[in-house]
């Protein structure tokens, strides 16, 4: 097993690589050049040109390349073109706010949906299962922005319950309560998506479970339901599980950039936002990659599990 | 005469379906003695797996309805019974196998688990000493190393092998009646054979009765004492093996023994039953089978025929028994079969019984 991962592991760089190869060329191909963005119609071309070339923007792509990858090695990712502070600076300090927005939004969405999905299944055709399944139609069909405005008008505005943006009022960086309640609207956002996917999947898998011979040998045996739900029912369904948790997770890192915009909430995602109206290649880049190692990691760890939980899935030696 | 350990009477279950009801049993009775064989045989969809799921109650809760009729166990009708009192009957004192080993075992759970499971359950033993059970039993239906085997999961096992399992964990806690559905079905015929043999001394070993289930009439003279005969949902023919295979009355058991390849088949084609079954969703009116037989009398496509009374032991549903049927002849090979029948069984009664009805039909 150790073997495996580490064979996984060395994969991967091939595939980081490439994928920081075929972003360069994506974000260098979006229309605006960021020098634009830094210059004032006053200036004189001499200055223009004094502008992109401390960005660097006047080097052919392949020594750009060259230079990003550097950087890349150095640990620094680069200086962003906009506030010109090294990259991994900014990024350290975007991170921690997404990181808590949509852990608390996962744990919160999968507290909920795991035994919503499980009671839906159990009760197949009931009108418990018509309603979660309706609850999760609603949700998977209403766009996050317009949630978020919906709860921030009535919540935030109108009612004045919640506050409508941000992570903490200005100065009360330590009020517990007051950061709590900043939570609340966007996580309720993102964990009602979240959920709603994840109800789907445990729905559908514990009813695939439950259409199983096996199941029926355990009822045979005398098992109370109880038991069948936790020995025998819930370790077989969490295969297709755990491939939703592996495709969520990646989101820890890549940031909620609809929701984070729309509360203000000063996490990666609304960098993103930031970077690419500003142009701000550095900043993309290693959004980009970071994204990308998260979407490796978690496929791998994913992989792991699967061979955990199910003791068929052995990998080659 | 043996004592009656479980009694099903009238049984009718019927299946809700998108499409409509489905009649699946249609007023089943039968009772199992105690140390008995019995062999329910019929096709696909004659309702003789559902009626044997219902004894234990796995039917799917959902779409199923038990019409009427009761089993009675211990004095107790178990379709009347409560959940949790079904759960300790289930496992400890009727226990069954089922058709499919590759299927029917948890992948993510060790075998030895799986069997200490029932016995954790049932007869309030820890873990450990559950687990050491657990070997026992493996080791009684011929599983080598069971220490080792327990440890492992059932796909590091053959067919064969995971069917001894079933069995193992069917046997978990010495259950009075074990219920095998199409226990074979899924083997190789080599390991069917090992797999009836190992049913039958274990049998023998712990005094249970069993029911088999089977469409596959060689399995039948194998093993059963006693063998009915379903159609449609209904019991057509119930008596010992021997009046079954050597003296059957009722035209589809003709069917399906002259379906039978034998050692001295000459016909290049095989007999096979004419038509298919009836659909159970919309039923014919009169006996079932009658549009597939060509000894049908008038009165089949009309009215049931009930359940008559050939021997003490052997019952036929078939208006050909009636006072005044026609006498009809059998197919020449149910006919040498009678002959065989009556030179085993020349003194006795049954064989005199008959013969006075043939003649009277006659006349």
């Amino acid at each position: 097993m150790i073997r495996y991962v580490l064979k996984r592991l060395v994969i991967s760089i091939p595939v980081l690589f490439l994928i920081s190869v075929g972003a360069f060329i994506l974000v260098h191909l979006t229309p605006g050049d960021p020098a634009d963005m830094y210059i004032s119609p006053d200036m004189t071309q001499a200055q223009i040109d004094l502008t992109r070339s401390a960005l660097g923007l006047d080097k052919p792509w392949l020594i750009q390349y060259f230079e990003w990858i550097k950087n890349f090695f150095s640990g620094n990712f680069g200086f962003s073109f906009s506030s010109r502070q090294p990259v991994a600076e900014i990024l350290a300090q975007r991170f921690s706010p997404t990181l808590l927005l949509m852990s608390v939004s996962l744990l919160a969405a999968y507290l909920a949906a795991i035994p919503l999905g499980i009671i839906a299944a159990l009760n197949k055709n009931s009108w418990i299962d018509r309603s979660i399944i309706g609850w999760t139609f609603f949700n998977v069909s209403f766009p996050p922005f317009f949630l978020g405005l919906a709860l921030i008008y009535v919540l935030g505005i109108k009612l004045a319950i919640f506050p409508t943006g941000g992570m903490v009022v200005l100065g009360q960086e330590n009020d517990i309560a007051g950061r709590l309640m900043h939570l609340v609207l966007p996580v309720v956002v993102m964990a009602s998506q979240f959920s709603a996917n994840m109800i789907r999947y445990v729905r559908a898998s514990v009813l695939d479970v439950l259409d199983q011979n096996y199941i029926r040998t355990a009822v045979s045996k005398g098992l109370s339901e109880l038991h069948i739900l936790f020995a025998h029912i819930f370790r077989n369904s969490l295969i297709p599980i755990i491939t939703v948790i592996g495709t969520d997770l990646p989101k820890i890192i890549g940031g909620a950039v609809i929701t984070e915009q729309i509360f203000q909430w000063p996490g990666i995602g609304s960098l993103t936002v930031a970077a690419i109206n500003s142009r701000d290649y550095p900043i993309l880049m290693a959004i980009v990659i970071l994204s990308a190692v998260a979407v490796l990691l978690a496929n791998l760890l994913v992989d792991v599990l699967y061979a955990v939980i199910d003791p068929r899935i052995r990998y080659e030696k | 005469m043996k004592e009656t350990i479980l009694s099903v009477k009238d049984l009718t279950i019927s299946f809700q379906t998108l499409d409509g009801k489905i009649s699946a049993v249609q007023g089943v009775s039968f009772d199992l003695k105690k140390g008995e064989t019995l062999a329910i045989v019929g096709e696909s969809g004659s309702g003789k797996s559902v009626s044997m799921k219902a004894i234990n109650r796995v039917l799917p809760k959902s779409n199923t309805k038990y019409e009427q009729g009761e089993i009675v166990y211990e004095g107790r009708n178990l379709l009347a019974i409560s959940e949790g009192e079904m759960e300790k009957i289930r496992g400890k004192k009727i226990a069954m196998i089922f058709q499919d080993p590759m299927t029917s075992l948890n992948p993510t759970m060790t075998v030895g688990m799986q069997i200490a499971e029932s016995i954790i359950k049932h007869q309030k033993m820890s873990k450990d000493e559950a687990m050491r059970e657990a070997c026992n039993l493996m080791d009684l239906v011929g599983i080598r190393n069971p220490k080792t085997s327990s440890k492992n999961y059932p796909h590091q096992f053959s067919g064969g092998m995971r069917q001894r399992v079933m069995i193992a964990l069917s046997l978990a806690c010495k259950p009075d009646i074990l219920i095998a559905d199409e226990p074979t079905t899924a083997l190789d015929v080599t390991i069917q054979a090992q797999i009836l043999d190992l049913i039958d001394e274990l049998k023998q070993k712990l005094h249970m009765s069993v029911i088999f289930i089977t469409h596959d009439l060689g399995v039948v003279a194998h093993v059963a004492d006693r063998v009915a005969v379903m159609y449609a949902g209904r019991i057509v023919e119930i008596g010992t093996a021997e009046e079954v295979f050597y003296y059957p009355q009722n035209p589809y058991t003709w069917g399906l023994i002259c379906s039978m390849p034998s050692i001295d088949t000459k016909e290049a084609i095989l007999y096979s039953i004419p038509g298919a079954p009836p659909n159970l969703m919309n039923m014919p009116k009169g006996d079932a089978f009658a549009p597939r037989n060509s000894y049908a009398l008038a009165i089949d496509f009309e009215e049931k025929p009930p359940l008559f009374k050939v021997s003490e032991s052997h019952y036929a549903a078939t208006w050909l028994l009636h006072p005044n049927a026609p006498k009809v002849t059998p197919p020449a090979e149910i006919l040498r079969r009678y002959e065989i029948f009556k030179s085993f069984y020349k003194t006795t009664e049954e064989v005199e019984v008959y013969d006075q009805c043939t003649s009277s039909f006659a006349g």
